[in-house]
C-alpha cells in the first residue's frame, strides 16, 4: 500500500505539470494564430510571384540557354536535403515525421550510388540526424534566437544555397518540411526547389510571359528571379513549418493536459481509498482492542 | 480610356497596398517608368528606389529594395522583397535601402551608372528631407 504522503505529493506535481501544459497549449494557440496569419499575408506575393515565373519559365524551357537554376546542372549525383525542423520539442511526431521522410530519402539516394549531403534547419532536427549521418551534415542553420520569422532568414538560407550551388557542390536541393493542413494534421513534405520546378500557369493567368514585354530582356529577368524564387519558396516552407509546429504543439499539448487530467483522477481514487483503509484500520485496531478488555 | 487602375503592391512578409490609382512611377531596371491606365503589358525587375504612386486620394510613396513589377492595362502588381511607406519610415528603416542603391550604383556598369546615381541621390534627399 503506498504511502499517503507520497500519493498526496504524486498528485500535486501531476496537478502543476498539467497546469505547465495547460499554459503551453494556449501559448501555442495564440502564436499558431499568428503563424497562420503570416502564411496568408505572403500567399499573395508567393501566388503573383510563381504565376510570372512560371510563364517565364515555361516560355524559355530547359533548352541550353535557360539558366542553370532551371535547367539543373545537367547531373544528379550530389543531392542536398534541406531538413527543416523546429527549434523545440514538446510538439508530438512534428521533428520525427520531417526526420523520418528525409531519412528514408537519404536512404534511398545512398542505395542509388548518389552522394547525399545534410542542411538542417532548426536544432531538432540536427539532433535527431546526428546520430546517423554526422559525416553527411554540411551545415546548420540556427533560428532559435528568432522570434518573429521574416523574409530575410529565408534569403539568408537561400543565398548560402545558392553559393553551394555556383560552386558546384550539389545538382539537385530538395527541402523538407511539414506542411499545414489543419491543426491536428500536418503533412511532411519533400520539395525539389534546384533546379527550380514551375508549372506553367494554367487558366486565366496562361496569358503571363506570352504577349508582355520584357524589361530587360526575358533571360535577364529570369536570371535576376530564379535566386529570389528559392528564397521565396524557403520562406513559404518555413511559414508553413511554423504554423505546423504550433498546430502540433498544441495538439500534443491539449492530449497531456488531457491525460494529467485522467492521471489525476486515477490518483485521488488511489489516494481516497488508501486513506479509507487507513481508517477501517485503525477502527478494527480500536473496536478489538476495545473487545479485548 | 479609365483614368485609374488597380495598383497592389506585395511584399512576401504582407500586402502593403491595394488601391485605385491613377499613375505610378517605379524605379525600373533601364530607368524610371510611369504606369498608367491602359499601359502595355510589361515585366521589369525594379532597382532599390522609390516608388510614387499618384492616386485619388493624394500622392503616397513606398520605398523599395528591389523586386519585381508587371503592368498590364488593367492594372499594376509591384512585388517587392521589401517595401516601406514613406510617411512611416524612420531613418532607420531607410538605411538597407540606401545601402541596396548605394551598392547598385557601385556596381553599375558605367553606362548606366547615371541612372543608379540619380535613385541614389533621390533617396539621398528624402531621407535629409526628413530630419
Amino acid at each position: 500500500m503506498p504511502n499517503l504522503k507520497d500519493l498526496k505529493n504524486r498528485i500535486e506535481s501531476v496537478k502543476s505539470t498539467r497546469k505547465i501544459t495547460k499554459a503551453m497549449q494556449m501559448v501555442a494557440a495564440a502564436k499558431l494564430r499568428r503563424a497562420q496569419e503570416a502564411a496568408e499575408q505572403s500567399r499573395p506575393y508567393t501566388e503573383r510571384f510563381n504565376a510570372v515565373l512560371g510563364g517565364l519559365a515555361a516560355a524559355v524551357g530547359t533548352s541550353d540557354g535557360a539558366p542553370l537554376l532551371l535547367r539543373g546542372s545537367g547531373d544528379d549525383k550530389v543531392h542536398m536535403l534541406v531538413v527543416m525542423t523546429a527549434e523545440r520539442g514538446l510538439c508530438g511526431g512534428f521533428n520525427s515525421t520531417i526526420v523520418k521522410l528525409a531519412k528514408a530519402r537519404a536512404q534511398a539516394l545512398l542505395a542509388e550510388g548518389k552522394t547525399v549531403k545534410i542542411l538542417t534547419v532548426g536544432k531538432k532536427g540536427r539532433e535527431q540526424l546526428k546520430s546517423e549521418y554526422a559525416n553527411l551534415m554540411v551545415d546548420h542553420v540556427d533560428l532559435s534566437e528568432v522570434k518573429r520569422l521574416g523574409y530575410d532568414h529565408a534569403k539568408d538560407i537561400a543565398v548560402g544555397l545558392l553559393k553551394r550551388f555556383e560552386a558546384v557542390e550539389f545538382d539537385v536541393a530538395t527541402i523538407f518540411y511539414n506542411r499545414f493542413q489543419s491543426v491536428i494534421s500536418q503533412i511532411p513534405t519533400a520539395q525539389q526547389v534546384i533546379p527550380a520546378s514551375y508549372d506553367a500557369p494554367e487558366g486565366e493567368d496562361a496569358g503571363v510571359g506570352s504577349d508582355y514585354d520584357y524589361e530587360p530582356d526575358q533571360d535577364q529577368i529570369l536570371a535576376d528571379l530564379l535566386p529570389r524564387g528559392v528564397a521565396t519558396q524557403i520562406f513559404a516552407a518555413l511559414l508553413e513549418n511554423g504554423a505546423s509546429e504550433q498546430g502540433a504543439r498544441m495538439s500534443a499539448m491539449d492530449n497531456a493536459t488531457r491525460n494529467a487530467g485522467d492521471m489525476i483522477d486515477n490518483l485521488t481514487i488511489e489516494y481516497n481509498r488508501s486513506r479509507q483503509a487507513v481508517i477501517t484500520n485503525e477502527l478494527i485496531e480500536i473496536i478489538s482492542g476495545a473487545e479485548a478488555l | 480610356m479609365a483614368d485609374t487602375m488597380q495598383f497592389d503592391l506585395v511584399s512576401p512578409e504582407q500586402k502593403l497596398a491595394s488601391l485605385q490609382v491613377s499613375s505610378v512611377q517605379i524605379p525600373g531596371a533601364d530607368g524610371q517608368m510611369t504606369a498608367m491606365p491602359n499601359h502595355a503589358p510589361v515585366i521589369t525587375t525594379l532597382r532599390p528606389g522609390v516608388l510614387h504612386v499618384k492616386g485619388p486620394e493624394g500622392e503616397v510613396s513606398y520605398a523599395v529594395t528591389g523586386g519585381f513589377a508587371e503592368i498590364n492595362p488593367e492594372g499594376l502588381s509591384v512585388l517587392a522583397e521589401k517595401a516601406i511607406a514613406m510617411k512611416d519610415a524612420s531613418m532607420s528603416d531607410l538605411e538597407p535601402v540606401v545601402a541596396a542603391a548605394r551598392d547598385a550604383a557601385a556596381n553599375a556598369a558605367p553606362e548606366q551608372r547615371d541612372m543608379a546615381e540619380l535613385l541614389l541621390a533621390d533617396l539621398e534627399t528624402l531621407m535629409s528631407d526628413m530630419v
